[in-house]
């Protein structure tokens, strides 16, 4: 496995180079060249805003195919909660969860319930005091990784816990090999996805040296398949185990509320994470204890991969959590004794933003950057192909573009040069001059 | 910018009369020192002090200059202004004392820690102030 991978992905053809992508990414890591937008891939972290913001389509998630499960003996689908939002008059889980054994799964698990043990695993790890307040959440990979590349005093804040689908996966996994007798490597276990920064950490785990998830299909998909069946379906069996808590983690807010302390606070939207991971950064937010941050509005139920409206699922979760009772807690903490959730592998800070590695040579080119940006019209008109004139001129001290690429940089150029021609052509050698005095 | 040394050199204007604004000039700070590579312990301690600094600009003194150094040993914070003065510094030094007004106080700022942990969090601070003058704070960290 290369040290990328991303699930957002361009589409070639259908895209036209326009600025829409590279001003919406909140790392910086689009650029247009020769036409179309060009993802930077160290820097991407997978968010899915460009997915969102593309008005020609032409950024798409990769996910796996649903064909894929055909691939194991036994295939257990594990939906993320917020596909119980997607379905118009579809207020009971247990069909859901029954309607995906209809369309090819040997069996469900519930990633809700997993997050119930996340929820307690996340309980223990504040109550034991060890880790420095506040306290991030890690449920969102593409928050986690935009604070391993832009928030180094961050990293060590940011909880130590598996995500509800790895955890979901391992349960699984050691559930149905103790129970049926099947191999681990037979038992094919499928995250249904509302976003693509998932299908990213099912390649490149965060925190773990390998993910036990065997594919992640898209929401989209899955729904496309259910509706059809849903209503044809005669015997709904009972395979939801998820309580209000764990089903409440679609909608942003669901994890910290789940947690019952009044100094927690719930951010969703990559652009509002930003802003307070920068007030978190600065300690001007000393007073909070735990940081739910979603990088999507809304939290999951607005990922790009879902169907319906955000806003509307979210009321859809709400309602039917209140549907459902809370899961005995002695239930979830006996799972908690016998599943290990802690990271292997604590996350580190990726200097990818850094001019140089050298400081010496990175004190050089911040110099010249704030020399061209001062020269640069300051429009952030996006024409050169990077977000902002700042970030153009990032680029020219990096060596990927220069100063001619600013579109009124060059007619300046331009002007300049064709004075100088006029002027010349006024000029002539000697023998051509006519009425020298 | 000076030329053959390695310094850069930067400079903001600290406008007293929007308290939203206060911090942009540290937070533009922290995203260069980051840019730099400079080790994130000291951009961590440079962005809180600096912070501090700007805040008790607005605070008292409706704004003022902030100056930046950085080589490559250290950073160097100058924070000057032409408010109130301090008259006794010793006393603005402790930790809970404010001359703040209510209704400073009122939004949460003004809490007697600003000097305290602008001292704290640097290797070495410089006060000079005088009554009815200004205040001239200089605020150094070792990287």
């Amino acid at each position: 496995m290369s040290q990328y991978f991303h699930s957002v992905t361009l589409n070639k053809e259908k895209c036209k180079g326009c600025t829409n992508c590279i001003k919406r990414c909140p790392t910086e890591a689009i650029r247009v060249r020769n036409g179309k937008a060009k993802i930077i891939k160290e820097r991407c972290i997978d968010c899915g805003e460009c997915i969102r913001v593309c008005p020609y389509h032409a950024k798409k998630a990769v996910t796996d195919p649903f064909e894929n499960i055909y691939n194991y003996k036994y295939k257990v689908a594990l939906p993320a909660p917020t596909l119980y939002g997607q379905f118009k008059n579809v207020w009971d889980i247990n069909l859901i969860l029954t309607g995906l054994k209809h369309i090819g799964f040997d069996d469900v698990f519930e990633v809700a319930r997993a997050a119930e043990i996340v929820t307690l695993a996340t309980k223990r790890i504040i109550n034991s005091k060890k880790l420095q307040k506040p306290i991030i959440s890690s449920a969102c990979p593409a928050v986690v990784r935009l604070i391993t590349v832009r928030f180094p005093n961050l990293v060590k804040n940011v909880i130590p816990i598996q995500s509800p689908m790895e955890v979901a996966a391992r349960m699984v996994k050691r559930n149905i090999s103790k129970k049926m007798g099947y191999k681990t490597e037979d038992i094919g276990v499928f995250f249904i996805t509302p976003c693509a920064a998932k299908v990213t950490s099912s390649q490149i785990p965060i925190g773990l040296d390998t993910s036990l998830v065997d594919g992640v299909i898209s929401m989209k998909e899955v729904y496309l398949k259910l509706v059809p069946i849903l209503d044809k379906i005669d015997h709904v069996e009972n395979l939801s185990c998820a309580g209000m808590i764990g089903i409440s983690w679609a909608n942003s807010g669901g994890e910290s509320t789940a947690l019952e302390n009044e100094q927690n606070i719930a951010v969703d939207g990559i652009h509002n994470v930003i802003k307070v991971l920068e007030e978190l950064e600065d300690e001007k937010l000393s007073d909070i204890n735990f940081v739910e941050a979603l990088a999507c509005t809304g939290g999951c139920v607005g990922g790009p991969l879902t169907v319906e409206n955000n806003f509307v699922a979210k009321n859809k979760i709400t309602r039917m959590a209140k549907l459902i009772s809370n899961t005995a807690v002695n239930d979830i903490s006996n799972t908690l004794e016998t599943v290990d959730v802690s990271w292997t592998n604590p996350i580190t800070y990726k200097p990818i933003l850094n001019l140089d590695n050298d400081m010496i040579k990175a004190m050089k080119k911040m110099e010249s950057l704030e020399k061209i940006y001062n020269d640069l019209p300051g429009l952030d008109c996006g024409s050169c192909g990077a977000p902002s004139c700042r970030a153009l001129a990032e680029d020219i001290v990096r060596g990927f573009a220069n100063e001619t690429d600013c579109i009124f940089k060059l007619r300046e150029k331009v002007r300049g040069l064709a004075r100088e021609m006029m002027e010349l052509e006024g000029e002539m050698p000697p023998p051509f001059r006519k009425n020298e005095e | 910018m000076a030329e053959e040394k390695n310094i850069i050199s930067l400079q903001y204007k600290v406008n007293g009369e929007d308290f939203s604004l206060a911090g942009e000039a540290s937070s533009n700070v922290k995203k260069i020192l980051k840019q730099l590579g400079v080790n994130p312990e000291a951009i961590r301690r440079v962005a809180i002090a600096m912070y501090e600094g700007e805040i008790n600009m607005v605070i008292h003194a409706k704004g003022g200059i902030a100056e930046v150094n950085i080589t490559p040993e250290q950073i160097k914070v100058l924070l000057q202004d032409e408010g109130p003065g301090i008259a006794d510094i010793e006393l603005a030094m402790q930790e809970g004392y404010s001359t703040a007004p209510d209704n400073i106080r009122e939004l949460g700022f003004g809490a007697g820690m600003g000097l305290p942990n602008m001292k704290r969090y640097s290797d070495e601070m410089k006060i000079n102030s005088v009554v009815g003058k200004g205040t001239r704070v200089e605020l150094i960290f070792n990287i």
